[in-house]
């Protein structure tokens, strides 16, 4: 908003008095005057794969759906659990059901009153075969009473554990004591959805003339590849509070032309590309943002046969692992303050204390020393150099860590690693099948809690690339999930994977932001990045 | 309406010129006195050559290799990165502390050969296959350009995949790829240029003379083409340079720490707008170099080739 | 020449066939399929998606399906990635983008390519010569991953005489960055080509007789000189023609134009099956339409050419 015209500017002084009442709203801070444009612009990367609550699988998909609709609970700028279209939850005493109360003042945007009809409904709908969505397993994750059998195709949906006793009452069977669960009711596949409308319209339902929704926004414009718009949801019964008046996401998929752009003052939000944190801090201290976010980056080995038998030895894995450099990593590469890792679980995750492992207290001379003793007593050295290819998709950032890493382990091991990119199925397939020898790797948690991440490496686990296994880990994991102490549990894990280093842990993810001065209530301790345009606000500047 | 009644005479001229200089290597040689005469591509081969030699002894004067990082002023780049011949850096650093003139030496290696052997692979088959399919005529025509239109559609991003998959990373692969692209393009300008040759009263004229098929396309074909061709082929040099770029993105040839043209332009531009315009320019001045002396030494061959005495 | 145009629209329809067929079983060797993701799906949904998508059939049996769902609905499938959308929808929704900004450029580059070759050959080594080969050169040293970006920076960020990127159903505002960025690079090239073409055309005994017998210069360049000289360009202008009207990906990313261009590489690399095969179909369709009118205008520049 730096070219405003004078006439903008005149409306805006004219109307501050009714901007005035506004400033009483819950989530925004004394003291700040709110703008008479409440339009927020954003970038995504890449066009959204659907908009229906039960199918969208992507980021940018998800942050437009929590817009649109509404689920059990929400999340506050901190992550924690708010209420959604329920005021609250019970929970039975064995923790095997829940029973959620359901507000009666909540409308879909055609008047309609969201019941709990709706939410059995849209549930039935994610885990019916059918449907086919790609997040069925979400409502296994759930561990929601006959989910796996109705995804496996055994069981009819009807007979998901889910029921509506009256339409504002709501109870789920779960088949075990999932601490977590509430949680997993911010999810998108867990929102409602309008039976009347997809029946009436298929897999049209989500187009802008037809869809109907019950979040805060309805969707008012689709120009796939171009841009998205919401505007303001009239029937939403929080609808006072809210003060964005129009949301509009911009497809963008060069970094570097959407900070141009955000430059330009044609965006609010964007990201800021690996490596320009720092000059943009300075240059613009009240607009780039860095804070820590739920995800992992790491290189595994492939132990399983056809993995190098070099990697066989955690004497290698170790040495590989102590020689990374990774306040290099993070403060020279990505440069956008991301934490070091020395855990495979990112210290953000909630109720995750990572354990006092003795690399992490070590300097990182101590570390390179160590590495060239263990890789000695491996039997590597001048004579019989280590070498071996490690594979990454395409991608600049991805690049550039893995030069670093190369040249890291060049200088101090003398270590040869070829470095091969691949294009991003091609990866996948390859890493999915162990035809690698060490591959890059990357995970964002699903929920809020220490075992999205450590459950990669059980050996059950679909995501285990490196086929990594050990009984005490799989042990340790299989009693977190009913523990009610989990935190001995993981720092158990934790030091397993320190001492046999299966994996490289090497930073974990920041949200790197320009986020303009006049946007307000941006969550940025919301280690998700759940965030919902009705608690944001445009201040007048 | 074109070939109206008083271009007959003309026409007819032509033949005895065109004929004439194509004789074993009296042209060759006439060729070779014309090309040097011609100050642009002189000029064009001896910058080329200077490039050449540049990526030759070029490394000779590097203070650090391609893949070495300057570990002390990576990470401020903008600052510390700019092209100095005191810290040895002479063309500055890349984004991730490299030196990038030991970078563009190497890539514009790897972009000369790209360039040269994608173009000449397309410029061999192309040619030979619109030449056949152009003077044969007739089914054999239609089938020939039918598979061009085929091959033509088929998505090349699918086809650089599917020879990733099938022959695995290789530079030998990358070029393949590269003039598997290319040339169909060529075939159709070639073909195109045999339909409208072979009708002249010049290859009547030899037909009825007793030479063979074979020959006339070799002999009295061929040299009218070169002039198209060539040009074609010089237009071929940049497009290749930069097709390498998107097949290297797709993980098909070129892989870290070697690099390419393409490639560090493509780098360049998107953080042109940092203040690192040197790891942009340096690139890019080596690029277009590449263009420019492509430009006069085919017009300069073409010239020089061209069967038509000027 | 009535005939001739029929026989090859009768060929036409086989040709397509044998481009869907390849295009189809070469897919499938891509590595990867439409589901593979970095969080690979448990196997009882990748089986009912696959279910849901016919996925699970035999090869023969899905190609015949979808042959047949062309041939009786005109319907390409659904996509497999855009799961709210089907390949009629796409193609529908991008095309046009992509017809409009793709015609510009090609109207832009042959006019203005055209226009500098013959200016260039006409006064060949004089400074319109010199100016036209340097615009050339310029134009095709600045390959539109590079365009893209400056023109967003100049016009964008330091005038703020554009909007940055959009489409806004193809207001002037939005269409002029894509179309100079599409057609540069062409321009330089049609440029070159013609210039060439045009100098050794002028240097051929017909012309030269044509001046020798006191033909004005004008007269020599329009009526006999212009039409072969052509001829290649025409050969060159097909398949650039195709391209460009499907669109270029690196205008619909840098640009967000929402053109077929993004759409078709992502769904070769998302491996979307049917929306690549969709505008596989489309773009073959136009390849080879467009190489039966390069075909006839041979024979409109040179009469002598006989099918």
């Amino acid at each position: 908003m730096k070219h405003m015209s004078k006439l903008a500017l005149a409306t805006l002084l004219s109307s501050t008095m009714l901007t005035g009442v506004a400033i009483a709203e819950s989530h925004v801070p004394e003291g700040v005057t709110l703008a008479e444009d409440q339009t927020f612009t954003y970038r995504q990367l890449d066009e959204f794969s659907s908009l229906d609550p039960q199918i969208v699988e992507d980021v940018d998909g998800s942050d437009v759906v929590r817009d649109l609709f509404e689920g059990l609970m929400n999340q506050d700028a901190e992550g924690n659990l708010v209420p959604g279209v329920a005021t609250g939850y019970e929970a039975s005493e064995d923790k095997m059901t829940y029973t959620f109360t359901l507000r009666e003042d909540a409308k879909w945007s055609n008047g309609d009153p969201v019941t709990a009809g709706d939410f059995v409904y849209a549930w039935r709908r994610a885990a019916d075969p059918e449907t086919a969505s790609p997040y069925q397993w979400f409502m296994e994750l759930m561990s929601i009473e006959n989910a796996a059998e109705i995804v496996a195709g055994e069981a009819d949906p009807e007979t998901l554990g889910v029921t509506a006793v009256d339409d504002y009452t709501l109870v789920v069977k779960l088949t075990a004591p999932l601490p977590y669960f509430p949680q997993m009711t911010t999810h998108s596949t867990t929102f409602p959805s309008p039976q009347a409308v997809i029946e009436e319209f298929g897999a049209d339902w989500t187009k802008p003339e037809n869809m109907v929704s019950n979040g805060a926004y309805v969707l008012e414009e689709h120009l796939p590849g171009e841009r998205s718009v919401r505007v303001r949801n009239e029937m939403y019964w929080d609808n006072a509070n809210t003060i964005i008046d129009r949301v509009v996401a911009l497809v963008i998929n060069d970094e570097n032309v959407a900070l141009t752009r955000y430059l330009a003052d044609e965006l609010d939000r964007t990201d800021i590309p690996a490596g320009q944190y720092p000059r943009l801090s300075e240059e613009y201290p009240d607009e780039a943002v860095s804070f820590p976010r739920l995800c992992n980056y790491y290189y595994t080995f492939n132990v399983s046969d056809s993995g190098p038998e070099a990697f066989k030895d955690v004497n290698v894995r170790k040495a590989l692992a102590l020689a990374v450099d990774r306040d290099i990593i993070a403060e020279k590469v990505m440069q956008g303050g991301q934490p070091p890792a020395y855990t495979f679980t990112p210290a953000a995750v909630a109720g995750f204390e990572p354990p006092a492992l003795d690399w992490a207290g070590m300097d990182q001379a101590e570390r390179d020393q160590m590495a060239k003793d263990l890789l000695a007593e491996a039997g590597y050295g001048p004579d019989n150099p280590l070498s071996f290819e490690m594979v990454y998709n395409t991608s600049d950032a991805h690049e550039k860590v893995a030069v670093a890493l190369s040249q890291l382990w060049k200088q101090k091991l003398g270590v040869e690693a070829t470095l091969a990119n691949m294009e991003w199925k091609v990866f996948l397939e390859e890493r999915g099948n162990q035809n690698f020898e060490m591959a890059r790797g990357a995970w964002c948690g699903d929920y809020n809690e220490a075992s999205t991440f450590l459950d990669l490496l059980d050996s059950a686990s679909g995501y285990n690339d490196g086929k990594y296994s050990n009984e005490r880990v799989d042990e340790l994991l299989e009693q977190a999930k009913t523990s009610d102490d989990t935190g001995p549990l993981y720092a158990e894990v934790e030091q397993i994977l320190y001492d046999e280093m299966p994996v490289i842990p090497i930073y974990h993810y920041a949200g790197v932001y320009m986020l303009d001065g006049d946007l307000g209530g941006w969550p940025v301790d919301n280690v998700e990045q759940n965030w919902y345009s009705k608690d944001l606000y445009k201040i007048v500047e | 309406m074109v070939f109206g009644s008083s271009q007959r005479a003309a026409a007819v001229a032509d033949d005895f010129t065109d004929q004439i200089p194509v004789k074993g290597r009296s042209l060759l040689k006439d060729a070779q006195i014309r090309f040097v005469q011609n100050k642009a591509a002189m000029a064009s081969v001896v910058v080329l050559a200077l490039i050449v030699l540049f990526v030759i002894i070029g490394p000779l004067f590097a203070q650090w290799s391609n893949e070495e990082i300057d570990w002390d002023r990576m990470g401020n780049i903008a600052a510390e990165g700019a092209p100095s011949i005191a810290n040895g850096h002479y063309f500055g650093l890349d984004e991730l502390g490299r030196d990038l003139y030991s970078r563009v030496i190497q890539a514009t290696r790897t972009s000369l050969l790209v360039g040269l052997i994608g173009a000449l692979t397309a410029l061999i088959i192309g040619t030979t296959y619109g030449l056949v399919a152009g003077y044969v005529g007739g089914r054999v025509d239609s089938a020939m350009m039918r598979f061009v239109d085929i091959l033509l559609a088929i998505p090349l991003t699918l086809v650089i995949i599917l020879l990733l998959v099938i022959a695995g990373r290789s530079f030998f692969m990358l070029f393949v790829s590269l003039g598997a692209v290319g040339w169909l393009t060529m075939s159709r300008i070639v073909r195109a240029q045999t339909l409208s040759l072979k009708t002249r009263e010049f290859i009547e004229a030899a037909r009825a003379s007793g030479v063979s098929e074979v020959q006339i396309m070799i002999r009295h074909i061929l040299p009218n083409l070169i002039g198209v061709v060539i040009v074609y082929a010089s237009l071929l040099v940049p497009e290749m340079i930069l097709t390498e770029s998107f097949i290297s993105f797709l993980g098909l040839g070129i892989s870290e720490p070697y690099t390419s043209l393409g490639k560090l332009i493509a780098e360049g531009a998107g953080t042109m707008a940092y203040g690192t315009t040197w790891q942009l320019l340096y690139p890019l001045f080596f690029y277009v170099a590449i263009i420019i002396t492509m430009f006069f030494i085919g017009d300069g061959l073409r010239d020089a080739l061209d069967p038509k005495d000027r | 020449m009535v005939s001739y145009i029929i026989r090859r629209l009768l060929i036409a329809i086989p040709t397509i066939l044998i481009l869907i067929v390849a295009s189809f079983f070469l897919i499938q060797y891509a590595p990867g399929g439409p589901f593979t993701s970095e969080r690979p799906l448990p196997p009882a949904v990748l089986a009912n998606l696959e279910a849901r998508y016919g996925l699970d059939q035999p090869l023969w049996k899905q190609l015949w399906d979808y042959l047949t769902n062309i041939v009786l609905h005109f319907d390409f499938g659904p996509s497999f990635k855009f799961k709210d959308r089907d390949v009629n929808d796409i193609i529908a929704q991008g095309f046009p983008i992509s017809l409009t900004y793709g015609s510009l450029a090609f109207i832009a580059a042959t006019v203005v390519g055209v226009g500098l070759g013959v200016a260039a050959a006409i006064r060949h080594n004089s400074w319109i010569d010199y100016a036209a080969v340097s615009m050339g050169i310029g134009a095709q040293a600045l390959p539109n991953f590079i365009m893209g970006p400056i023109l967003i920076l100049v016009f964008t960020l330091w005038l703020g005489w554009l909007p940055g990127g959009g489409w806004n159903g193809g207001q002037w505002q939005y269409l002029i960055m894509p179309v100079i960025a599409l057609s540069t690079s062409y321009m330089g090239n049609i440029a070159r080509l013609t210039r060439s073409s045009m100098l050794e055309v002028l240097n051929s005994n017909f012309i030269r007789t044509a001046r020798a017998k006191g033909l004005p210069t004008r007269t020599v360049i329009w009526r006999h000189a212009m039409k072969p000289t052509l001829l290649p360009v025409v050969s060159y202008l097909g398949p650039v023609f195709v391209y460009v009207l499907t669109g270029s990906v690196f205008v619909d990313l840098y640009f967000s134009t929402g053109g077929l261009g993004a759409a078709y590489v992502g769904s070769a690399l998302t491996r979307d099956y049917a929306v690549l095969l969709g505008v596989t179909i489309l773009y073959g369709t136009l390849t080879v339409l467009v190489n039966l009118l390069t075909d006839l205008a041979y024979a409109w520049f040179d009469p002598k050419i006989r099918y």
